[in-house]
């Protein structure tokens, strides 16, 4: 008895830090992006293109963590566009994260035809050539932790130490007080001579960056292969994680943990015929998160200047 | 005065690439063609192997075909608009997301004629419309039966993408086919909620796999994907379905549950071309007609001798010895 609720635990634990992954990345692009004052609702689109990056590099060339890399900088590219439309032109935000978003589908399937004789999906990648899992068949088989980090990837890990980095990055180096000043108040930071512009670019292509490791945390690690509908509303739920972890990468990951882990939760009392329609269950990651966030959380406020295109003469 | 002309030169470039996706051939006197749903013409799936039918078609019954792709669940009605003035003599819609855009359509054009894959529309059906429905739990029985042969440690599983009747065809069907096969046998049963939650479907056949299942059958589009991807990775079984889906692991996927949409709109147009368009009927395609069946690719890792009590289950299925069960009731009353 005592065995089963271990390996159930075990199991829950198991499917967060899976879940939560490619959500991680993806938020703390959102973190990087929103701390310096531009919204990124693109998330989604960019996610998408690193997804079909990553399988698709993963398939021809072989190599995991090339296919990784790339997959960030298919991201990186999208965050350019994101940057040259919000930060050099001063377009409204949201309207270019949609659109983002629908270019992200666009060339991924367009791409896909090319390279697949035609296909929406790509190939499945065969295990070998998928990102590693450091732990695997390290601890005793039906062990505790054996449950949980067997068949967990390198992309997990990964995203733990990006977390650690970004939080560094943004509170403990002169860089990262910087972007977050442009965010408050960009006049401020720009009398004082930093460069806006250059700080905004830096932050947004950063943000598509992480948001294409997200997705190819997703077509490298959790599945093989790449369909269309493999990224649907990962980039949203990151999103949300990241407002609901009031703008801070720490926060940011225990959102996504708390939603991987609520879903974990899920899938386990699904197993049981309960009396109870399995939707409601489904619904279970939903509700928690919305509880937390009204009960739980407080207020959270954004960085001042999110969403405000700067120009040098604004007044504001 | 030089936006004005940039202006009129994108507009009618965003007209022409309307006009553009899609290829309407004109030849013989008889033309058939059809919609794609969102997943488009290659999708490996429905929309591919429905395309695949009307190619035969074109060759065997020299008719002229068509298809028109859609990209998002507003372009059905358009879409249709388009081939209707093209000409045809049949519209195809693939997929239940355009039975009510059908219905519709068939209603306003009551001297066209229309069918639909995967909708039923019952003793509703307007006269100008045929719907195609698959007996689903048929091929979902055989791969049970294969399931309840091959399992080692007594125990397989089921995930299900969402919990409606078609996918409680698939289920049951398989259950049947296991307990058949192995009365002692133990079925896990989940639902995903979902069909595109890759992730949620792992999670769901790790779970069955640790309750020490070793083959998992999937009824659930993408997350499926993520259910073969956990037997790759746990080194276990998983069934595929709709089409064979033996390549995304082909060490792992034993067998798959096919529906032969291809071998339906085929069907259909030689009895259009015959002149006996079962208008106003609902047409169910199930072994016996060639509809449904196993993956070819079955015999890479089932026995042969399993794969032979198959073939005479098969058989007994067609000359309807065997009712499959496809609800909760009739599975029930199978089990006595």
């Amino acid at each position: 008895m005592m065995e089963t609720i271990f390996s159930n635990f075990a199991l829950i634990i198991g499917t967060t830090l899976m879940y939560s992954t490619p959500l991680i990345y993806t938020s703390l692009g959102g973190v990087l992006a929103e701390n310096s004052g531009v919204i990124n609702i693109g998330l989604e689109g960019m996610m998408i293109i690193g997804a079909f990056a990553g399988a698709t590099l993963g398939y021809f060339v072989g190599n995991p963590w090339i296919a990784f890399i790339g997959a960030g900088v298919a991201g990186g590219i999208y965050g350019l566009l994101h940057a040259v439309a919000c930060v050099s032109f001063g377009a409204n935000q949201v309207v270019s994260g949609i659109a983002i978003n629908f270019l992200g589908i666009g060339v991924a399937l367009f791409l896909s035809r090319m390279f697949f004789e035609g296909a929406t999906m790509t190939k499945s990648i065969p295990l070998d050539f998928k990102m590693p899992r450091p732990l695997n068949g390290v601890f005793p088989d039906g062990s505790f932790l054996n449950i949980i980090l067997d068949n967990q990837y390198a992309t997990v890990y990964v995203a733990l130490i990006f977390v650690l980095l970004i939080w560094f990055f943004l509170y403990k180096t002169k860089y990262g007080l910087r972007l977050r000043s442009v965010g408050e108040h960009p006049t401020a930071a720009d009398t004082l001579g930093i460069n806006v512009i250059r700080i905004r670019y830096f932050a947004v292509i950063m943000s598509g960056v992480m948001a294409g490791f997200g997705g190819a945390a997703m077509s490298l690690a959790i599945v093989s292969n790449f369909r269309p509908t493999l990224i649907s509303g990962h980039g949203f739920i990151a999103l949300a994680a990241m407002i609901f972890g009031k703008w801070k990468p720490q926060g940011a990951l225990l959102a996504c943990l708390l939603f991987g882990g609520s879903q974990g939760l899920a899938v386990f009392l699904g197993q049981f015929n309960f009396e109870i329609s399995s939707q409601l269950i489904s619904m279970l990651p939903y509700v928690i998160t919305i509880v937390v966030l009204i009960g739980f959380v407080g207020k959270s406020a954004a960085p001042a200047a999110d969403g405000i295109p700067y120009e040098k003469e604004h007044k504001y | 005065m030089f936006k004005k002309i940039i202006a009129i030169f994108v507009i009618v470039l965003f007209v022409m690439s309307i006009f553009s996706c899609g290829q309407v051939k004109k030849e013989s006197s008889i033309k058939i063609a059809m919609v794609t749903d969102v997943g488009g013409i290659n999708d490996q799936s429905f929309n591919q192997s429905a395309w695949e039918g009307l190619k035969r078609a074109e060759k065997e019954l020299s008719i002229g075909v068509g298809y028109l792709e859609s990209s998002q669940d507003a372009d059905y009605a358009p879409n249709m608009e388009t081939l209707l003035d093209a000409g045809n003599d049949l519209i195809w819609g693939i997929g239940f997301k355009m039975g009510d855009t059908i219905k519709e359509k068939a209603m306003a054009n009551p001297d066209q004629q229309y069918a639909i894959i995967d909708y039923a529309y019952g003793d509703e059906t307007p006269i100008n419309v045929v719907g195609v429905v698959f007996k689903e739990q048929e091929p979902s029985f055989l791969v049970g039966y294969i399931a309840g042969k091959m399992t080692k440690a007594n125990k397989v599983g089921f995930v299900g993408g969402m919990k409606f009747p078609l996918i409680e065809k698939f289920e049951y069907g398989f259950k049947a086919g296991v307990k058949l096969a192995n009365p002692d046998a133990e079925i896990f049963s989940q639902y995903a909620d979902s069909f595109t939650d890759a992730a949620k479907g792992k999670a769901i056949a790790n779970q069955m796999y640790e309750n020490g299942a070793d083959i998992v059958y999937h009824a659930a589009g993408g997350v499926g994907d993520g259910v073969i991807e956990a037997a790759k990775e746990q080194d276990k079984f998983a069934i595929g379905v709709d089409r064979d889906q033996n390549s995304l692991a082909p060490e792992h996927v034993i067998t798959s549950a096919m529906k032969r949409v291809d071998n339906a709109i085929f069907n259909v147009a030689q009895l259009l071309v015959k002149g006996e368009f079962p208008g106003g009927t609902t047409v169910v395609y199930g072994l016996k007609e060639g509809g449904v069946g196993i993956a070819p690719t079955s015999y890479k890792l089932v026995p042969a001798d399993i794969l032979e009590e198959v073939a005479e289950l098969k058989a007994k299925v067609i000359s309807g010895e065997i009712v499959v069960p496809y609800t909760p009731d009739t599975y029930a009353e199978w089990l006595k």
